[in-house]
């Protein structure tokens, strides 16, 4: 990457990282405002994403593949984790006849 | 190819919002990959097709769509979305949202003073051979971990997902 | 050959660990197989290692296996070394050798109780530390192995720990002997730091290079070591933890508290003996400790109703004599009278146990009597055991006793000489008094008494029965003809010429008692018994039966100030401050943090971003 390419090309590394940030933000924001527990996993998977988005961005920023092996990890992770997650989603529906995170609050101190 | 970018990043963030604060389960999911899409093209504009791909086959593809299903499934109707409403009330997420203004704040302020400020987008692709090389080669111990991961998923959904007896 | 010395103990170390890992879900078939084999094993590794010894004895009479570095710190370097020499072959061979005869006979004797495979996991650890104590050749070593019987000890007179008589038998003796224990640390506290080493062979060398014959400080290190020695061979003063120690199963006693752990405060001193010769007073000590143990001990035993505690008091006079040879510069006959007395006490203490068990669980002479026909060779055991015990010609008892009261004369110290021969009376008197009671006159205890002990009494069978009697009945006999060469290791014994009748004193009392125990005990035992239960009589009787009331002295003297001393100590300031302010104060604290552990996931996962946006602060604003 020489000199010209880095005039020619104008997207800054802060202004990919600042997306991932706001929509990582934003899938925190949903997780501590919603109740629903579908609800919940949408937003954690918003925040794997944004993280991948994070990644993607560095790997762009050095030119290099090592990045987007992280995002492949992340979406391996994403989806075992919607694998269990929705499980858990069916379990929550037989036991409780809804979809209330907070009803399972048993495991308490 | 900048232009590109900060569309897809004022769709993404938009639908994303939107997704969130939705009341009807299934129009939230739809809002979400439409997010996920335009974060795919936003790779593509990064110069990193391959996650792209790999973005809009299996997030917004596969992964998306067992929500769609399970959703369907539990066959959330108008009791749902009254009850998402009664739910959503200002005293329930006034505290939550300032916490995360908070920390959205200081993730901007730590990339406002990052003194590293190069462009990143229009220079080379890194294509599929090159992250399948890496992938094969020194990472393979990872990608060991992360088949045993979905090994492990897979293990623990059929084991949660049987009926109560 | 000799390099094949670290297999002594290994093998009972790993049957110990198997025995112990397998939390009693084995058969007692395997158990046999795993802790007799291991211990059996041990004496076949000892018997080909000795063999090598003796026939080609290495350089300096010793050999040394280093083991690995204990610890490597400026000034002290203590090693896990095991020393061979003349003197530690004997006593691996009796631990080995006569344990594993117990061992084997406890298959007989435990058969059917509860816990078995714990007993021998037990048994087999015990043996352990017993090999580390005298194989090892660093003081700390010594030590190890040391704590190791102690806890055995406790573990096995607690074996039974249903009964809580047990119980307590177990911690009094694990207490008593911690006394002599602390003595013995401090001790080697004292000669680490006045010789830099505890290596036995460079401490007793740093010492005589350093110290003067009679210098303080070597008779202050001396004497902590006596007090260890005292402790664990239950010496006088603290010799009261021996009798009680009897509530454990008897193979125990045959083994521990007759056989090996109780000679470890001989053996300490006769392996530190370097350190004694440079101190008279110690040594003089050690006499009078034995010639005082030897006449308090026999007198007691004359008073006891139960056939164990009779034992346990002839163990503890016997080891007076032990203490007493070492005492007048006779190590050698130290150590021979501790392998012979290995063999026959071991003897009467697995015949007491084979009694015992014939006669449903009785220990009390009196319901017994009469057992002569029915239990032929638990009797002649009984007879070449306390044939041994009371010194009669040739068993191996005569030849060891002998030679201590001979050279204990012929050294110069006539008043403990003068002790010994009483001993000898008192031991012949008490012996013969346990074997009539025992074997002659009627069978009394026909019917079962009220816990269901007594009733008719049945043959004991069984190989592991008969032939650990058969073999320690020859070793008793023959055991004295096979003289100890320690020359090498101890120094040699006073030399001098005793009158001729004086020579044959002892002899004539030990018969003297003998002879006169029948009349006393059974012609005229009922006008005894009268004697004996009224005035004067019956209050040395009483005295004796509570061994001259030590127990007693000890509970005013220590006992009762230190539980009082306890009690004041519990509602102290430092108490009464913690009570109410940290214990209140932790309680409202923990209670308060107890909210915060609601069960709600969003409040768990707002938790963890209060942490992000704490941390981040800090990184951003520091």
């Amino acid at each position: 990457m020489n000199a010209a390419d880095a005039l020619v090309a104008g997207i800054p590394l802060s202004h990919g990282l600042g997306v991932a940030g706001i929509l990582f933000v934003l899938g925190l924001a949903g997780v501590l405002i919603r109740r629903n527990i579908i609800y919940t996993l949408m937003c954690i998977e918003v925040m794997m994403n944004a993280a991948g988005l994070a990644f993607i961005v560095a790997a762009s920023r050095w030119q290099h593949a090592d990045g987007q092996i992280m995002y492949l990890m992340i979406l391996a992770l994403a989806a075992a984790e919607t694998c269990v997650g929705l499980a858990l989603v069916l379990q929550l529906y037989r036991r409780f006849r809804g979809l209330d995170l907070d009803a399972a609050s048993r495991m308490q101190g | 190819m900048e232009l590109i970018f900060y569309i897809c990043s004022g769709v993404a963030i938009i639908a994303t919002l939107l997704a969130i604060i939705g009341t009807n389960p299934m129009h939230s999911l739809l809002e979400l990959i439409t997010s996920l899409l335009a974060v795919g093209l936003i790779f593509f504009t990064l110069g990193a097709p391959f996650a792209g791909i790999l973005e809009i086959i299996v997030y917004a593809g596969a992964i998306m769509v067992l929500f769609v299903f399970v959703v369907m499934m539990l066959n959330l109707g108008r009791a749902t979305i009254e009850q998402e409403r009664q739910w959503l009330k200002p005293s329930a997420w006034i505290a939550p949202a300032l916490l995360t203004l908070v920390l959205l704040g200081e993730l901007m302020q730590l990339l406002a003073t990052q003194p590293d400020d190069h462009a990143v987008a229009g220079g080379a692709i890194v294509g599929a051979k090159a992250v399948g090389v890496m992938l094969y080669g020194p990472y393979l111990l990872a990608v060991e971990l992360g088949s045993m991961l979905l090994l492990a998923g897979l293990v623990a959904a059929f084991h949660l997902g049987r009926s109560l007896d | 050959m000799l390099d094949l010395l670290f297999l002594v103990f290994l093998f009972p170390l790993l049957g110990f660990f198997v025995l112990a890992v397998s939390r009693g879900h084995i058969s007692e078939r395997t158990t046999n197989v795993i802790g007799i084999g291991a211990v059996g094993l041990a004496a076949l590794t000892t018997a080909l290692v000795g063999y090598t010894f003796l026939t080609t004895i290495p350089t300096g009479g010793a050999y040394t296996q280093l083991l690995w570095q204990w610890m490597d710190v400026p000034g002290f370097h203590p090693e896990f070394a095991l020393r061979l020499d003349a003197l530690s072959l004997v006593m691996i061979s009796v631990v080995t050798g006569v344990g594993f005869l117990i061992v084997l006979f406890s298959a007989w004797y435990m058969h059917g109780e509860e816990g078995y495979s714990r007993f021998f996991a037990y048994m087999n650890l015990f043996i352990t530390s017993m090999l580390f104590l005298v194989l090892a050749d660093d003081l700390l070593f010594v030590y190890f192995g040391w704590e190791g019987v102690g806890l055995c000890s406790y573990l096995l007179i607690g074996f039974l720990y249903k009964d809580a008589e047990n119980g307590s038998a177990a911690r009094k003796a694990f207490l008593v002997t911690r006394i002599g224990d602390v003595a013995f640390a401090i001790g080697m506290w004292l000669l680490v730091k006045e010789l830099g080493t505890l290596n036995i062979q460079d401490m007793v060398a740093a010492a005589h290079e350093h110290w003067a014959v009679g210098s303080g400080v070597a008779t202050a290190a001396a004497l902590l070591l006596l007090g260890g020695a005292c402790g664990k061979s239950a010496q006088f003063p603290l010799q009261t933890w021996l009798p009680d120690a009897m509530a454990g199963p008897t193979p125990v006693s045959a083994l521990l508290h007759a056989a090996t752990m109780v000679i470890a405060g001989v053996y300490l001193i006769a392996r530190t003996h370097g350190l004694f010769l440079l101190s008279p007073v110690a040594m003089q000590t050690v006499a009078v400790i034995g010639a005082t143990t030897l006449l308090i001990a026999g007198l007691c035993a004359l008073a006891q109703t139960d056939i164990k505690r009779v034992l346990a008091y002839s163990t503890m006079s016997q080891i007076g004599y032990m203490f007493l040879a070492l005492g007048v510069g006779a190590w050698g006959g130290a150590i021979f009278h501790v392998m012979t007395h290995a063999f026959f006490k071991a003897l009467l203490f697995l015949a007491s146990g084979s009694v015992i068990l014939a006669c449903h669980h009785e220990q009390q002479m009196a319901r017994m009597g009469g057992l002569r026909k029915k239990l032929p060779l638990t009797f002649w055991s009984f007879v070449a055991g306390g044939a041994a015990l009371a010194a009669i010609p040739p068993s191996a008892g005569f030849f060891s006793k002998d030679a201590i009261i001979h050279l204990s004369y012929v050294s110069g110290h006539h008043g403990l000489w003068l002790c010994a021969i009483f001993g000898a009376f008192l031991t012949a008197l008490y012996t013969a008094r346990m074997i009539y009671l025992t074997f002659f006159g009627e069978y009394r205890g026909t019917t079962p008494d009220a816990h269901g002990h007594g009733g008719e009494v049945h043959r004991p069978t069984g190989l592991a029965h008969h032939i650990p009697l058969t073999v320690l009945i020859i070793a008793s006999v023959v055991g004295g003809f096979w003289g100890l060469k320690l020359i090498d290791v101890l120094p040699a014994a006073p030399s001098g010429e005793q009158p001729m009748w004086l020579e044959a004193l002892p002899l004539i009392v030990s018969f003297a008692g003998i002879a006169i125990a029948w009349p006393l005990f059974m012609t005229f035992g009922k006008t005894t018994e009268r004697l004996t239960h009224h005035g004067f009589g019956n209050a040395i009787r009483t005295l004796w039966l509570h061994a001259m009331g030590f127990d007693w002295l000890w509970d005013r003297l220590l006992v009762k100030p230190w539980y009082w001393a306890a009690r004041f100590g519990r509602r102290d300031a430092t108490d009464i401050f913690g009570r109410a302010v940290l214990e209140t104060g932790f309680t409202h604290a923990n209670q308060l943090i107890a909210l915060t552990q609601n069960g709600r996931v969003r409040w768990y996962a707002a938790s963890i971003g209060l942490g992000a946006v704490l941390i981040l602060a800090a990184v951003i604003y520091s």
